[in-house]
């Protein structure tokens, strides 16, 4: 063994590096605030289909309070709607709803974001004219005018709600991938790349994107809770996701014309929105801070 | 007070530590100093070694994570570690003043200069705004800058480097301080401006009586500028004592290292190469027990020199106060030791490899003032490369030479394929590719021409491992294509470049400075180029690391039998490794020729200036001083005759200005473009004058001090 050591020579696990990363984050309390409370939401996302909920269609006994007890010996642990539904499995399956749509359109708009910009910021010349002038006519749109007029045009569907978010979040994306990477192209490395005669689309996704990704991922965590608000603002204008299934944004909006009289209603799938918008903002600020201490 | 000699500062038994995320890390360890008036103090030392951390302490300006742990420094007899806040400030900016590395970042660039000078005498004094405006114009002529008036109405960016370090000098002066903190003041400028600010410096003691502090990675310019020296090594003080005693008779190990380092006249690339000191400094919480230089020192004892702390003691027999930090100072020999290195063998020199012939770049700049529409000139042209000329032969190495805005990297961005040429050729391996970019060259014609990048902060890729960078070479130029294959070559060219095999999977922030810069030499050798460009390759390294590195390039390239062009602005390094120099300025090749051609004369006005200006680190040997006046021109608007023309000090009359000088051929290798008649030009004495070996006082042992 000992004769072949100059061989073996072990590489870190990508595991091991995960979780050294996340180790990172102890050192900032809000930051672990936040991640906790975006983990909370993910698992019961993930685990929704496994816990013990009662059916989140089914009309069982409208407006019962908080912790109310059924004649058959069910607890409405958070009480039901006026339709008669139990809020706590409609809070937790419409988490899964929230999470799975918001991710998708981030990653979506992250994605036609990212190739606008590094290709604005890598090949420079008309490719940047055109794309930022694109970005610049879609940035003037008011975001809330542009995902109505865009979700009323296709109708209100998952997809169309990704098309929108991706059309409105892309432009933004684009200005911060692009100048990041005006910074980064001017480094030596990158130099290097070009005098070896790598071809452009390797140096702009290998050379470049990689290393533009420590204020990414932080925008991406804000960007996340941008589009949950947007996900529930569309819900609760009636175009987000369509009814019956649950949705913090509709279950708002159904509470609204009821007032006082069921405002557990209200307040729970509020409480539920915005305690997972914070967890995204405040992960996203320690994230920063860590990144900053370097 | 009433005593003359009460010394300006007085630092005793300084300790200080900084507190991070793995603990306490003691900085700078039991650190005493003098600074008498009018004296000024050198502090080198390589990075790392806490000299920035004095400075800082002096100013108590220690950032939140910094502190004193015990010491005293006193400033004119009261202790500046018992001062309020507001005592501090009083002091500070008035009585001592600081002036930094980088003038573009000293200076605020939204405030009229006349303001940001102003501002330090109407702080500190009782005093009007007229008096202070005439105070401010006066302080910048005594810093020589042309046209006070106009430099006080201006904007930091309306002016040049050089002159920006002025105005910080100047800033510094105008409270008539009683200590001046020089943090390496002249290392972001060039070597012309450079000699100017380092005159300067010199001239401010003599004149205003002020007591500086010197803290510089150079010998050389400490050697110009100070009294006395330090040299700090890890923390602590290893050697101190007068430049002369220092300079000739080092005693301590590392201080001999390092002139070892150094490219000084007397070093030969074959018979007498650089010794590089071996392994790295230590971390700070990694010091070995005993002497901190013990595990890079030559002459290190088991037992002895691991023991307890070692103390710093007089050098019996040298001047007063010649003190050093080593057990065995009295038993080491320096002098028995050779000069340098190992022997080599010098390399005989193939082919011609690289043809340059009439290489023109120029770039097009759209004018849109309304005078250029009206005119219709719109279109001008800036000269980044004019009618370059030269070649080099295989297994040579061929040094360009230039301050910035010489043009020397254009045209190795037009070499490397990364922007066309204008006009010319320039054959490599017979095959004209000057207007052929990257893209369209075949990948044996880009393998075979490489380049090694300056700065090693970003050679690398910080997202990719040292492996998989190294591996992507290979790949691309086909040296091979089998996994093993590739992997074991990666492995054999970090043995090559002197790196344990498990950085394959390490990352570039887990490297230094000087392991990345290896790196990069392993990657540009990776597809067996025959030529190599290197863009200033050490001129961000450290010095002992920069020799090992610079010996590195120099065995590769004898292995492999490369042409090694070589760009730096600093010639004594070129001195050392190159066959022969180009020198060009603002986008003219001025002078070319073999190295010993370079270095007599006949010289070109401007490479005698250059000459002058570079640094050397031997007290013996003694320059002739030229300093340049103005600026650079801009290469918008260059002169109409000769480029050297505004500047040059050898100027002979109008035809220096209207005419473009021609190339002067001295002998079959030495050009010179000048319209000075080679016959006068060679009457020029050298500006270099190096002892010969029997008659320097050099390096004999410390008189009647061993008993």
């Amino acid at each position: 063994m000992s004769t072949t050591a100059a061989n073996t020579i072990e590489r870190p696990s990508a595991l091991s590096r995960f979780f050294r990363g996340l180790g990172l984050l102890r050192e900032s309390p809000i930051g672990m605030f936040g991640a906790a409370l975006v983990l909370f939401w993910v698992t019961m996302a993930i685990i929704a289909p496994i816990l013990p909920l009662l059916d989140p269609l089914a009309a069982i006994m409208p407006f019962q309070k908080i912790g109310a007890v059924a004649p058959d010996g069910t607890t409405f642990w958070l009480g039901t709607d006026d339709k008669g539904r139990d809020i706590l499995s409609r809070v937790i399956w419409g988490s899964q709803r929230v999470l799975v749509w918001a991710s998708l359109a981030t990653v979506v708009a992250y994605f036609f974001g990212m190739l606008m910009g590094v290709a604005a910021g890598y090949l420079g010349g008309w490719w940047d004219e055109v794309i930022s002038f694109i970005g610049n006519v879609l940035l003037s749109f008011p975001v809330m005018i542009l995902y109505i007029l865009i979700v009323s045009y296709l109708g209100a569907s998952g997809i169309n709600i990704v098309i929108a978010v991706t059309f409105a979040s892309a432009p933004g994306i684009m200005r911060i991938v692009r100048g990041l990477i005006l910074d980064l192209r001017t480094r030596d490395y990158i130099a290097a790349a070009q005098t070896r005669g790598e071809p452009a689309i390797r140096i702009m996704l290998v050379e470049l994107l990689p290393n533009a990704r420590g204020p990414l991922i932080v925008d991406a965590c804000l960007r996340l809770g941008y589009t949950v608000v947007a996900i529930a603002t569309l819900g609760f204008l009636g175009l987000g996701l369509p009814p019956p299934d649950p949705d913090w944004g509709l279950m708002i909006k159904e509470a609204v014309p009821l007032g006082s009289f069921a405002g557990h209603m209200m307040v729970i799938p509020a409480l539920a929105l915005s305690s997972l918008i914070l967890g995204f903002n405040l992960l996203a600020d320690g994230l920063r801070e860590i990144s900053l201490r370097d | 007070m009433n005593n003359q000699e009460q010394p300006v500062l007085d630092i005793k038994d300084l300790c200080i530590s900084y507190y991070t995320r793995a603990g306490e890390i003691p900085a700078v360890v039991d650190f005493s100093l003098t600074v008498k008036p009018g004296e000024t103090i050198g502090i080198v030392g390589e990075s790392g070694c806490g000299k920035s951390t004095v400075a800082m302490a002096i100013m108590q300006h220690m950032g939140s994570n910094g502190g004193i742990k015990s010491g005293s420094i006193k400033f004119k007899g009261r202790d500046m570690t018992q001062m309020s806040d507001e005592e501090l400030r009083q002091l500070r900016g008035s009585e001592v003043s600081m002036i930094y590395q980088e003038p573009f970042a000293a200076l605020n660039p939204s405030l009229l200069l006349r303001e940001q000078l102003m501002e330090v005498p109407l702080t500190h004094e009782d005093i009007n705004r007229e008096q202070a405006y005439e105070r401010a114009r006066e302080m910048l002529a005594n810093v020589k800058l042309p046209d006070p008036d106009r430099i006080m109405n201006s904007y930091p960016h309306q002016l040049s480097g050089g002159q920006q370090q002025r105005v910080v000098i100047a800033m510094g002066l105008l409270s008539k301080p009683a200590l001046l903190l020089l943090d390496e003041p002249t290392t972001a400028l060039d070597v012309t401006v450079e000699a100017g600010i380092v005159k300067l410096i010199a001239d401010i003691s003599r004149k205003y009586g002020t007591s500086q502090i010197y803290i510089s990675h150079n010998l050389g310019l400490i050697l110009e500028t100070c009294d006395r020296v330090f040299v700090m090594y890890s923390g602590e003080v290893v050697e101190e004592g007068t430049i002369d005693s220092l300079f000739t008779w080092p005693r301590h190990p590392y201080t001999h290292g390092l002139f070892g380092c150094i490219p000084l006249p007397t070093a030969d690339k074959n018979a007498a190469p650089l010794k590089p000191i071996r392994g790295q400094l230590p971390l700070p919480h990694e010091r070995p027990q005993g002497c901190y230089f013990g595990p890079r020192c030559d002459h290190f004892q088991a037992g002895r020199c691991d023991g307890d702390k070692v103390d710093i003691e007089h050098v019996t027999g040298s001047a007063e106060d010649h003190m050093v930090r080593c057990l065995r100072w009295q038993e080491i020999d320096h002098t028995k030791e050779a000069p340098g290195g190992e022997a080599k063998e010098a390399m005989e020199l193939g082919g011609p490899v690289l043809e340059v012939n009439q290489m023109k770049k120029y770039y097009e700049v759209i004018d849109s003032s309304m005078k250029a529409l009206i005119s219709g000139d719109r279109v001008k042209y800036v000269k980044a490369n004019e009618e370059l000329n030269f070649n080099a032969r295989e297994g040579e190495t061929v040094a360009i030479v230039g301050e910035s805005g010489c043009g020397k990297s254009t045209f190795a961005k037009v070499l490397m394929g990364l922007e066309g040429g204008t006009d010319g050729e320039i054959k490599h391996d017979g095959k004209d590719v000057s207007e052929t970019l990257v893209r369209d060259r075949t990948d044996k014609q880009i393998s075979s021409l490489q380049m090694v990048f300056q700065n090693p902060s970003d050679t690398l890729n910080p997202s990719q491992t040292i492996g998989g960078q190294i591996s992507r070479v290979i790949k691309k130029f086909g040296v091979a294509s089998d996994k093993d294959e590739v992997f074991n070559m990666v492995m054999k060219l970090l043995d090559t470049v002197k790196l344990p095999r498990d950085f394959y999977y390490r990352r570039p922030r887990q490297l230094s400075g000087g392991q990345k810069q290896r790196i990069g030499i392993a990657r540009a050798f990776a597809g067996n180029p025959s030529t190599v460009i290197a863009d200033e390759p050490v001129s961000a390294l450290d010095v002992s690391v920069a020799a090992a590195v610079t010996e590195l390039l120099m065995d590769i390239q004898r292995e492999n039998k490369t042409t090694l062009l070589f760009i730096s602005h600093d010639l004594s390094v070129v001195r050392y490794l190159s066959d022969r120099i180009v020198v060009m300025y603002l986008g003219h090749i001025m002078e070319r020729g073999t190295t010993e051609e370079i270095f007599e004369p006949p010289y070109h006005p401007y490479t005698e200036a250059l000459l002058s200006a570079v640094p050397i680190a031997d007290p013996e040997v003694t320059k002739r001083e030229i300093l340049l006046e103005g600026n650079l021109p801009s290469v918008m608007n260059p002169p109409k005759g000769c480029p050297f023309c505004t500047r040059c000090p050898r100027r002979i009359g109008d035809i220096c200005d209207n005419e473009m000088p021609p190339e002067r051929q001295v002998t079959d290798t030495h050009r010179i473009k000048c319209h000075i008649p080679i016959e006068e030009l060679q009457k020029v004495e050298p500006v270099i004058h190096v002892p010969a070996p029997e008659e320097r006082l050099g390096k004999p042992e410390v008189p009647a001090s061993t008993h």
